[in-house]
């Protein structure tokens, strides 16, 4: 009975100061999908078409102007956001996969192999995931599919070394003993026990790689060694813009805001989730 | 803590060879091998069977690791295939912008988080202690060079206080004028950096501010001020180090970024062309004192944390 | 004039709800009162706001005089030299109460320099005097950080801080809750001898019956925040008249009966 009213007085006062990252997070990250979802189907202009006037400003046919080519931004731009998606997914989904297997071996290796793993993790975790990210671009050639196996590979330690800690954690605990002792095999103590103990931090953490992933594509793209034409990285628009920022400043300001409204989204919803699974970490970030 | 020192150092040397075999490895893994890079597409056999004798690629791959590593033990980092200039004093030159760049920003960054950050901790019921944390959010979200770009196109081209790019023929003859090419690509840096150390020095003054060993010292008689200052910086700092080292190698290896936005002849850049041009002895060379320099920073973040903090000197490495 | 008096004290917490409602009770110099409940029940949360060190959100109405400074709503600089002077507090967890980056000597140092002004070689044999004085006599101690001790070894040394300002009113929040039962006994009497010789007063906080009773012969009962039942040990043993002192003293009995079989 009190444990009931009390748990009513906690939990609106508890969620409400905090709940507005989530659903800012969400509304900023929806509206990129719902744009990207939009490119599929129908754009304003063809990504090609040259046909409108030079560093045209905002307004008219053309909503945010167009190009130094005199393609349309606002089509850019769509299509931007399609390339940052797929970046962002692709990436975490490859570093997920790497990252969580090297760190459920480790965890569970011998104290000699786990050591080593540990050692070389901090030594690749010392470099930013944009310079692993070049390396292997160069070595693979620049394409989207290379792009996103780079950036995936290079945030793969990060996540090995979380799933490590994480796993040796459950690991210690009482009841995945008990299961060891019982007999349950390595395979069925990783599905029963060990993902869905990690998985709430985890899951927070890929969230917030989701961003780094999207950052350093459009890095790599401001660079030169992003995904070649027609892929309209928004970082390649921010280089392409960048001469003419002054003349045409929308080119040089519209893709560094949508950057920033996806990044910030997702960092806003990984904030939200971690509230979600964890209310003890509320106050301290 | 002696113990530890040499622990630490017979990690730091076990790590290097590490990052030595596989930046090797890595580059081997390049399409073609790095005599490419020397030749056009209509080169015949002979003119590959040369080349290739040239760079040293027809021999084993043990023995080329062997040959570089053997090389770079007397600090000889070996010569360009593009421009055959020394790659050695190549870095030097380059060295001459990219850690003054590292550093002035790293100290900006530093000073300025260092007080929006106690400033939002303490203050986080004012309208500037709020707009300081929403500030330091965006830290993690913008992209360094969209700062860049922004600040060129306002202080540079708009105004014309600054240069928009470059930096000067005789590098540091004119320090004056060196530093003025520098000035905004600090500046760049440092609020992008400033941003997300804020961030992390906000949240170590909260964990302070709430500990159960200020209290009791307030409890004792010491003020609040005394007690934060006995007590606090102490204990704040611990957290705060191992991020500075972080954020000054991400800093220093990031200068990439930066160098394109500003066109500087930095280290940055230096990596940027020679993948570019698959000028294999350079790639190399700047991976080598890259990585250098990250594991030192590392080296020395730890060593600091430790002298700090006794409770972590039982373990090895970076995370506790 | 009391040294200690608690009228219509009221703690609530940031949402509103009431941690404390409507406790008073008086202590003069040289007596001890236990405040005994379960956890949550608002005790702790009362030794807070007695020396005014309520975390950020918690707000007291009602008053507490302490040496006649009224610490409800007072200004800070009023309450510092009140702190360690006229009470000085023992927390439950010496191991983050006590500073873990500062050895116990150099955390022992500051309260006595503060308060008896001393300095250099004087200070550091005040030093070893406090520490010998809670049976820490090891010259190792003072040079320890806190996680080079025991549990044990830290509780005394954080008790020495709290007597090294000579306080008129120590007030012992749940100090031997994360003890060992071997060590809590040794730490019961530690403090027992100390404030018997220094005829200090004591407010002694613990949800554990036995050890209140060992430490004071009146006790007020707490319950979600509510003075729930006052008097003696012995009353309050024989006659209880609230469900939960009665629930109390029967597990408490039951305990008894349980180690008395062993």
């Amino acid at each position: 009975m009190s444990a009931t009213v009390i748990a009513q007085t906690i939990e609106p006062r508890a969620l409400r100061p905090r709940s507005w990252t989530l659903v800012v997070g969400l509304v900023l990250v929806g509206a990129v999908v719902a744009t990207a979802l939009v490119s599929l189907l129908w754009l304003p202009f063809s990504p090609e078409d040259t046909t409108g006037s030079r560093l045209e400003g905002p307004g008219g046919a053309h909503w945010l102007g167009t190009d130094r080519l005199g393609r349309d931004l606002a089509t850019q731009l769509m299509i931007g956001a399609r390339i940052a998606l797929l970046v962002g997914l692709g990436s975490v989904a490859v570093g997920a996969i790497i990252g969580i297997t090297i760190g459920l071996t480790a965890a569970f290796a011998a104290s000699w192999l786990d050591d080593t793993i540990s050692a070389a993790l901090d030594v690749v975790i010392a470099f930013p995931v944009l310079l692993l990210a070049m390396l292997i671009v160069a070595a693979q050639g620049s394409s989207l599919a290379s792009v996103i196996l780079a950036i995936g590979l290079a945030m793969s330690a990060i996540v090995a070394r979380l799933t490590r800690v994480l796993t040796k954690r459950v690991l210690a605990e009482q009841f995945v003993t008990a299961a060891r002792t019982s007999g349950t095999r390595w395979p069925g103590i990783v599905v029963r026990h060990i993902l869905p103990n990690i998985w709430p931090t985890l899951s927070v953490n890929l969230a917030l790689q989701f961003g780094v992933a999207v950052l350093a594509e459009a890095s790599l793209s401001y660079l030169g060694l992003g995904a070649p034409p027609p892929n309209a990285s928004w970082g390649r628009l921010l280089q392409e813009a960048q001469g003419t920022v002054v003349t045409a400043p929308i080119g040089a300001i519209a893709p560094g805001l949508a950057l920033i409204a996806l990044v910030l989204g997702v960092n806003f919803v990984a904030d939200g989730l971690r509230d979600v699974a964890d209310p003890s970490r509320r106050r301290s970030r | 803590m002696i113990v530890y020192l040499l622990r630490r150092s017979a990690f730091l040397l076990v790590s290097f060879l590490i990052a030595m075999v596989a930046i090797f490895v890595l580059l081997r893994l390049l399409p073609g091998d790095p005599s490419n890079a020397l030749l056009s597409v209509t080169a015949t056999p002979e003119q590959i069977a040369a080349a290739q004798a040239q760079v040293g690629a027809d021999r084993p791959v043990l023995e080329q690791f062997l040959t570089w590593f053997g090389q770079l033990a007397q600090f000889d980092l070996g010569e360009s295939f593009i421009s055959s200039l020394p790659v050695g004093p190549e870095i030097a030159a380059r060295l001459s912008v990219t850690i003054p760049l590292t550093l002035i920003s790293f100290a900006v960054a530093l000073v300025v988080s260092l007080v929006a950050g106690v400033v939002a901790a303490t203050r986080s019921d004012r309208w500037y202690g709020i707009l300081i944390s929403g500030f330091s959010q965006l830290g993690v979200a913008v992209p360094v060079f969209w700062v860049g770009i922004l600040l060129v196109s306002v202080f540079a081209v708009g105004l014309r206080w600054l240069p928009s790019s470059g930096f000067p023929r005789d590098d540091w003859a004119d320090p004056a004028d060196a530093l003025r090419s520098l000035t905004l690509p600090i500046v760049t840096v440092a609020l992008v950096m400033s941003a997300s150390l804020t961030r992390y020095i906000r949240s170590a003054t909260l964990d302070v501010m709430g500990s159960d060993y200020l209290r009791s010292a307030r409890a004792q008689g010491s003020g609040y001020s005394e007690a934060l200052w006995r007590h606090g910086v102490r204990n704040g700092a611990v957290p705060v180090i191992s991020i500075l080292g972080i954020e000054l190698a991400t800093t220093f290896l990031g200068a990439v970024v930066v160098e394109s936005v500003f066109g500087l002849p930095g280290l940055g850049s230096m990596l940027l062309r020679a993948i570019e041009q698959h000028d294999y002895p350079n790639i190399q060379g700047v991976l080598f004192v890259s990585t250098l320099v990250v594991l030192i920073i590392g080296f020395v973040a730890d060593i600091a944390q430790r002298l700090v903090d006794p409770r972590l000197r039982l373990s090895i490495s970076g995370n506790r | 004039m009391t040294l200690l008096s608690v009228s219509s004290l009221g703690v609530t917490a940031p949402g509103g709800r009431a941690l404390v409602s409507d406790l008073s009770f008086d202590l003069a110099a040289g007596k001890r009162l236990g405040l005994i409940g379960e956890s949550g029940s608002g005790k702790s949360v009362t030794s807070l706001a007695v020396t005014g060190l309520l975390g950020a959100g918690l707000v007291a109405t009602g008053s507490v005089l302490l040496d006649g400074v009224q610490v409800v709503g007072g200004a800070e600089r009023r309450l510092v030299p009140l702190r360690g002077r006229v009470a000085s507090v023992v927390f439950q967890e010496p191991l983050t109460a006590l500073d873990p980056l500062m050895r116990i000597g150099k955390q022992l140092a500051e309260p006595l320099a503060r308060h008896r002004a001393l300095r250099g070689a004087a200070l550091r044999v005040a030093v070893s005097e406090a520490l010998a004085e809670v049976s820490l006599d090891d010259a190792r101690i003072a040079r320890a950080y806190p996680h080079e001790i025991s549990g044990g070894q830290r509780q005394r040394a954080a008790i020495a801080i709290a007597l090294s300002s000579r306080p008129q009113l120590l007030i012992a929040d749940e100090p031997t809750t994360a003890l060992d039962v071997t060590v809590q006994a040794q730490i019961v009497s530690l403090l027992d001898n100390l404030v018997e010789a220094r005829g200090m007063a004591l407010l002694f906080i613990s949800h554990d019956l036995a050890v209140v009773s060992a430490m004071t012969n009146d006790l007020i009962v707490m319950s979600a925040g509510v003075a729930v039942e006052r008097g003696t040990v012995a009353e309050v043993l024989s006659a209880p008249k609230d469900p939960y002192t009665a629930q109390l003293v029967r597990s408490a009995r039951d305990l008894d009966a349980m180690l008395g079989e062993r």
